[in-house]
């Protein structure tokens, strides 16, 4: 008989001359070293013997969604049986221990061999190695890309570079996710930002096409996507407040507002850049604070159509020119690059930390910035209506909901 | 020039990046077909090319046609070095050779290569155009239909049953021939892949012109294996069951099954002979004429050869049994002139028997593959006949040829042939053949059940015949007519009580029943079945050549013969009479053998209730040992009346019982009020025996049994305590779970449409420390009992199911590794359909009714209950389904592919094998949607991916899909795949890459059969996992065959309506309560 390894100069360069591949799998070996230390020493003591190989195979793939979470979660094989049975799932079926740990590593080995798949989630509808059901690839996929909040909240309008990767364990240990986890969830940013980046049209739709996800997940993914083209900052103590669901909704006004993809979604640019014509007739509203006239004209409408409604009139009343000078410097100086990094804090700065500390309520901004906005129309000096209006949607939108403790 | 193949390349999918420079790849296909080639045009820079080739055309005999297998090689062009090869699809084509299978191949083909695995996909589309050929001296067969199914499949009828056909061929195995030492492994891969693909087409075309010499036209339970010898070769031989079968018509079905009518009479002839004549001429011819001639590994002295002196010929043996009667029955080597016809015919013979013994006797094997059979095929049953011979390999004179492995065969056939006749049979059904193989040492082995066959199905223009037959005696009723003896009572084979058949009263029966076939639809059964297990390891000196082999010879009869005791063992614990399905493994490793019966237990209301088992300790006086033996015997009576309960075995009992034994109940009752009146008063004892058997009293017990050893155990050492403890072990299936090796699980008769086949390995490594025989025995027990549980807990969502055909496959590839292999299939069934057998029993129906409506009684029987059931089944199944999907691994793939079939799905199924190539050819085209540019950045491209959903291919080791009926046969699959890796720790280990195969495997047959127009591969088997490694160096290898028949089926439900509407629900009961 051959010795089966008898060519192995052969076929190490054989091996060679597909590289690519090679480096695909690297990743793959990293994450399955952990299996196979655990196959290996499985069972030595008690029975004399060891499983040298133990597999599993159904013409439908079996997948236990329990079991996909703790791999997603980044769990080890051990931990993950530890789970399991503190979960009572051995009760069920009258399992012992080896039966468990023998599931575990089938199903973990199941999805390393699939997660090659889920970076393009639509290969996997029309792969043949394994034959899963419609219902169970979108499953697979929508858990695949779900994250952590947590997590999210920590990396969201950071460059998804090499950099920020080196820091997964740090972010990690503060949110309580697996490093594992962190970096499957770090990926897929990374992978959606790659494909989408370049891609023409709406970009939720573009996400939601290209990695076949759920509305609100592609919603988030445009969020991510959207704060770490522009890298926002996030993280600042003042910013600590807001969370991930917070940023993704004022992701999502912007990205429906102030995107060239916005007014005309089939020019050629991408949606997930910001309108810069849009952003240099911002400046035009400065005529808002500078202009006495108006200043003072705007203030008596606003504070007319307030008057006797809201406890903290006199508040209003007072902070008027301050706040709109707040909100309209913001509007101005957004061409420039690195203020708009600066935008949320700007807006908790400028406007929400004023006003919250002169105890308005969620009902007094709704009031106030109602007015605000309309009065701006009555203004007959005023020609910028539609550059005012279409920055002041996404401002309310935003502040209504950053508005909070 | 009788064919013309033609050949079109249309696109790629998929594919690996070959170019590390562009990320890219510049593919092209090479299609070959015997020493043509033809070449695409190069697709530069593509993952997914668009090739959209010309015709290939290849003008081949239609010997070749057959032989040959399409090779299409995917290559990446390179300007300055050799192409390099990205992998090899191999396309058998000799489903399209059939007029009635496929018309054309076309789909997309998983890219295989045996170092990488699949890597990408490619659209091929293959058309044959054959000529007719009036040529006499033909050397091809082509239209020989193939079925690995061992019944006669769904959609044909068995016109006749020619019988047995075998081949053999043999080749110098690739990678022992010299050239082998400077290619790489790839290479050698491809060469032995190719080979063995050669021979199987070789092997099917030359099975394929003995059956045209007997007149037939299809093989039914083809069943090919390879036996890799080394140094010696490589041989593929395969046998079979020749039929000439007719097809029928969908809607005309049940009434060409008007031709089963006089089935019952011949029956009862059969069945009546042999207990009222006198002395059987064929036991004492055999007798004399087998004491004589010297045993055949005197006359070969190149070869050891051991007929076991203790169990081949022993079906329902037991420890008393080792008489020299069984001696009597080595082989003869001129087995032919022995068996003459004319002085068996005694004249107290009926003419019937005669007719039998004429037919079959012309041939030189009456053996059947058949595990299965229409009504009224088999009229008695005699029990296991086996045989087993240790040849040495490297004593073949001529290796390269067949003549001697034919010859060694011939020998083991002869064996049976001659046990089967001890038997008083002159047939054997569920006959098939196996090998062991362990260096130079090759074990040989035969099994088959010995009966009696209606001779209706042997001659020509036979199908009228049968009135002719009638006797005056009334018919035995056909749910117990085969348990009745077909020896002679006086001139038994070996010790047996027998007793009148306690279904008609009127033959005499065995005790027990050991059979290697399924269970017969129309057998009366008492409550459910169970898988019953015989596990056995010997530790055997290691040694060489004739030393090794003698040793192993002497081995072999203790290991039958223990496996036997543990069977019986077992099966008396479950209460339960019968076996089904018998298969003995003996597996041969340089230190060991392993031994492995797996068979179903069945409590078969035809045979006498079993005894209990009884615990006798040799030292008298011991208190605390007596005490000891007291708990033991109480433990085993408690597991008895807890199987009993279990498998709800409850034959002849009172009336205050759970509706869930009713059938057991109404079975007995009509017995007892409608039977005739009980002959002797020991039959009156034996009654009352089954009644107080469950109790603690052992002294009735033991009057009753009289002398039956076999159910006493002694205690006289640690051994003996080992064994029983061993029998007390098995675990109970978890509740929810039923098990069984047979096609489908006695007393449940109301399948659902959920299954579930699967393949799991497992490989145990021994420590060194030095084992005894009983510590190995532990450790084997073990790893089949973790085996099943696994099962269990994976399939629990399935729950209630039964895994069918479990089908364990023992072998020992290295000192000191026990590798055990399964594959069996899950089903669901409806729980409270399954629970109550529908009322009518078979003996209340007259012969001919049963006949007709027994024809498809699985079908209908699926048919009915899933309509009976839809309604309920998927207003309850579906919340219960998202309930437990939360928690536990859903695999209700199959109902839910069911469900999403609707109309359309038939219809396009339907306008699929009409004009399949056109159609498919345009979807392809569409669905592979052209990226020139590579990278695919547009939403269109994307979307044109989705669109292309992979036909659900079902697999089951099944002859059938519960709640589905087969339109349509495709041909065979036959598939042989040599894996290779370089890199074990980067693939996951052995595990990693072993899972990986056996899932490539498992795409592959299903990519062939989506190809060939199908969506379904029954009587799917693995018969070969051949895993060998080398960690060390990060290398292995493993070779896998797996063989089964690709189909079209169609939902039940979507079929036009059943005529007979009316007729359904009672054909539904008499499947289900024969159901096999």
């Amino acid at each position: 008989m051959r010795d089966i390894c008898s060519g192995s100069t052969q076929s190490d360069r054989e091996h060679s001359s597909t590289v690519p591949e090679a480096v695909e799998q690297a990743e793959w070996q990293q994450s399955n070293a952990e299996c196979l230390v655990l196959e290996t020493g499985w069972d030595n003591t008690q029975n004399k013997m060891a499983v040298e190989l133990d597999v599993f195979v159904g013409n439908t793939t079996i997948m236990d969604e329990e079991v996909y979470q703790l791999w997603l979660d980044g769990y080890t094989v051990n931990d993950a049986v530890k789970v399991r049975m503190e979960g009572g799932v051995m009760e069920e079926c009258e399992a012992s221990a080896d039966v468990l740990l023998s599931d575990t590593m089938d199903q973990y080995r199941t999805f390393q061999m699939c997660e090659r798949l889920l970076h393009s989630p639509s290969k996997l509808a029309n792969q043949l190695l394994f034959q899963i059901p419609p219902n169970r690839q979108a499953m697979l996929i929508e858990r695949y890309y779900a994250f952590d909040d947590a997590f999210v909240r920590e990396v969201l309008g950071k460059k998804l570079s090499k950099g920020t990767k080196k820091d997964l364990d740090d972010i990690g240990a503060k949110t309580g996710v697996t490093l594992k986890s962190c970096r499957r969830q770090f990926d897929n940013f990374k992978r959606v930002f790659k494909v989408v980046e370049e891609l023409k049209g709406p970009l939720v739709e573009n996400i939601r096409h290209h990695f076949l996800l759920s509305d609100k997940l592609g919603r988030d993914y445009a969020a991510i996507v959207f704060f770490a083209n522009h890298r926002f900052e996030t993280g600042k103590r003042k910013l600590q407040y807001l969370t991930f669901q917070d940023f993704a909704f004022c992701a999502g006004q912007l990205i429906s507002n102030w995107t060239v993809g916005a007014v005309d979604n089939m020019v050629e640019d991408m949606d997930v850049d910001l309108d810069k014509e849009f952003l240099q007739e911002l400046k035009e509203l400065k005529v808002l604070i500078t202009d006495k006239d108006l200043l003072d004209q705007h203030k008596s409408l606003v504070c007319t159509a307030l008057r006797g409604k809201t406890k903290a009139f006199n508040e209003m009343e007072a902070n008027f020119k301050n706040l709109s000078r707040g909100l309209v410097n913001i509007a101005a100086k957004l061409t420039n690059t690195k203020d708009v990094r600066d935008f949320f804090i700007d807006l908790v700065e400028k406007f929400i930390e004023p006003c919250r500390s002169d105890r308005w309520t969620a009902a007094d901004m709704r009031l106030y910035l109602t007015h605000y906005n309309n009065s701006a129309h009555i203004l007959d000096t005023f020609k910028h209506q539609a550059v005012w209006d279409r920055y002041m949607v996404v401002i309310k939108s935003c502040i209504f909901k950053m508005y909070h403790d | 020039m009788p064919g013309k193949l033609k050949v079109k390349i249309v696109a790629g999918r998929h594919l690996p990046v070959m170019d590390r420079a562009s990320d890219l790849t510049d593919a092209f296909v090479e299609v070959k077909f015997g020493n043509t080639t033809f070449k695409t045009d190069v697709f530069p820079k593509s993952l997914n090319p668009q090739w959209n080739s010309e015709w290939f055309k290849f003008e081949v005999d239609d010997e070749d046609l057959q032989d040959e297998p399409l090779q299409v090689t995917v290559l990446d062009h390179d300007t300055y070095s050799a192409n390099d090869a990205i992998g090899k699809v191999y396309i058998d084509i000799d489903p399209l050779l059939c007029s009635e299978a496929a018309s054309v191949i076309s789909g997309w083909f998983p890219i295989y290569d045996t170092i990488h695995g699949i890597r990408g996909e490619i659209n091929v589309l293959v058309k044959v155009e054959l000529f007719n050929d009036l040529n006499r001296f033909r050397q091809s067969s082509c239209g020989v239909k193939f079925f690995c199914t061992t019944s006669i499949p769904r959609c044909y009828r068995a016109a006749m049953v020619h019988g047995f056909v075998e081949e053999l061929v043999v080749n110098e195995d690739p990678e022992y021939q010299w050239i082998d030492r400077i290619r790489s492994p790839r290479a050698s891969n491809e060469a032995r892949q190719r080979l063995i693909s050669l021979m199987s087409g070789e092997l099917q075309r030359k099975i394929g012109l003995k059956v045209l010499e007997m007149g037939g036209n299809a093989v039914v339970g083809y069943l090919q294996c390879f036996d890799l010898e080394g140094e010696s070769g490589l041989v593929v031989r395969a046998i079979g069951t020749a039929c000439t079968l007719d097809k029928l018509s969908s809607g005309s079905a049940p009434n060409s099954n008007t031709h089963m009518h006089p089935n019952t009479a011949p029956a009862s002839n059969a069945c009546n002979s042999p207990s009222k004549d006198g002395k059987e001429p064929v036991f004492g011819e055999d007798l004399t004429s087998s004491s004589g001639p010297p045993t055949p590994f005197r006359a070969l002295p190149t070869t050891s050869s051991s007929p076991p002196p203790f169990s081949p010929s022993k079906p329902c043996s037991r420890q008393s049994s080792s008489s020299d009667t069984d001696l009597s029955l080595t082989p003869k080597t001129g087995m032919g002139s022995g068996g003459s016809v004319g002085k068996e015919a005694g004249p107290l013979k009926t003419l019937l028997r005669q007719q039998t013994q004429t037919a079959l006797e012309q041939r030189e094997f009456p053996f059947f593959t058949l595990t299965s059979f229409p009504p009224g095929f088999l009229l008695h049953v005699g029990g296991v006949v086996s045989a087993r011979s240790v040849k040495l390999l490297d004593r073949i004179h001529n290796p390269d040829e067949p003549e001697t492995r034919d010859a060694w065969w011939e020998e083991i056939r002869q064996e049976i042939k001659s046990h089967a006749k001890a038997l008083g049979c002159h047939g054997v059904v569920g006959y098939s053949e196996s090998t062991s193989i362990c260096e130079e040492v090759c074990i040989l082995s035969a099994s088959g059940t010995a009966a009696i066959l209606n001779p209706r199905y042997m001659r020509e223009g036979c199908l009228d015949i049968g009135i002719s037959d009638h006797r005056f005696e009334e018919p035995s009723p056909p749910s117990c007519g085969f348990c009745h003896i077909p020896y002679d009572e006086l001139n038994m084979p070996f010790p047996a009580q027998l007793t009148y058949c306690y279904h008609c009263r009127r033959q005499k029966v065995p005790d027990v029943l050991f059979t290697t076939i399924n269970l017969p639809q129309e057998a009366a059964v008492t409550g459910k079945g169970c898988l019953i297990q015989a596990r056995l390891c010997r530790l055997k000196k290691k040694a060489q050549g004739e030393v090794n082999a003698t040793a192993i010879s002497n081995l072999l009869p203790f290991m039958e013969y223990e496996l036997h005791t543990q069977l019986m063992n077992k099966l008396k614990l479950r209460s339960m009479n019968a076996l089904f399905g018998l298969h003995i493994q003996i597996s041969v490793g340089e230190n060991m053998l392993l031994g492995l019966a797996s068979a179903t237990g069945v409590y078969l209301t035809a045979l006498p209730a079993p005894g209990g088992i009884q615990i006798a300790g040799k030292t008298t006086g011991d208190l605390s040992n007596e005490h000891h033996i007291l708990t033991i015997q109480k433990r085993i009576n408690d597991t008895i009346a807890k199987n009993k309960e279990l498998y709800q075995i409850n034959p002849a009992k009172l009336f205050a019982l759970d509706p869930e034994v009713f059938c057991g109940i109404n079975m007995e009752l009509t017995e007892e009020v409608v039977g005739s009146p009980i002959p002797e008063p020991r039959q009156r004892s034996r009654l009352f025996r089954s009644h107080s058997e469950s109790s603690d009293e052992l002294s009735e017990l033991d009057l009753s049994h009289g002398k039956k050893d076999a159910f006493v155990l002694e205690i006289d050492d640690t051994d003996a305590v080992e064994d029983i403890h061993s029998l007390l072990t098995d675990a109970p299936t978890p509740t929810g779970f039923y098990s069984c090796n047979t096609e489908i699980m006695p007393g449940i008769y109301s399948w659902t449409s959920g299954v579930q086949m699967f393949t799991s390995v497992r490989v145990f490594r021994l420590s060194n420390a030095s084992l005894t025989n009983q510590g190995l025995n532990k450790i084997f027990t073990d790893l089949c009992e973790n085996l099943l549980k696994s099962f269990y807990f994976k399939l629990r969502s399935m729950i209630p199911c039964c895994l069918c055909q479990l089908n364990f496959t023992v072998a020992v590839p290295e000192e000191e590794l026990i590798q055990v292999a399964v594959t069996a299939v899950a089903m669901t069934f409806d729980k409270d359909q399954a629970q109550e057998k529908p009322a009518d029993k078979p003996t209340t129906k007259g012969g001919s009714e049963t006949e007709e409506q027994l024809q498809f009684p699985m079908e209908l029987c699926a048919d009915a209950s899933s309509a009976n059931t839809q309604p309920s089944s998927k207003i309850s199944g579906v919340p219960e389904n998202t309930n437990v999907s939360s928690r536990a691994a859903s695999v209700d793939y199959g109902s839910f592919a069911d469900r999403c079939s609707t109309w359309l799905e038939l219809l396009r199924l339907k306008a699929h094998t009409i004009r399949r190539g056109s159609v498919k050819t345009i979807s392809s085209l569409e669905h592979c949607s052209p990226l020139p540019e590579g990278r695919s950045r547009s939403l269109r491209s994307n979307r044109s991916f989705r669109g292309s959903p992979v036909t659900v291919v079902k697999m089951t080791p099944l002859s059938f899909l519960p709640g589905t009926r087969i339109i349509k046969y495709l041909g065979i699959i036959n598939m042989f795949f040599i894996r290779e890796t370089t890199s074990l720790r980067e693939e996951g280990g052995v595990s990693g890459f072993l899972h990986t195969f056996i899932a490539e495997v498992f795409a592959m047959v299903r990519a062939h059969v989506a190809a060939l127009g199908g969506n379904a591969v029954v009587s799917y088997s693995m018969k070969e996992c051949m895993l060998m490694e080398n960690p060390n160096k990060n290398q292995a290898q493993c070779l896998i065959n797996v063989s089964g028949d690709a189909v079209i089926c169609v939902r039940e439900t979507d079929q036009e309506p059943n005529p007979s509407m009316a007729n359904i629900g009672q054909t539904c009961a008499s499947g289900t309560d024969g159901a096999t």
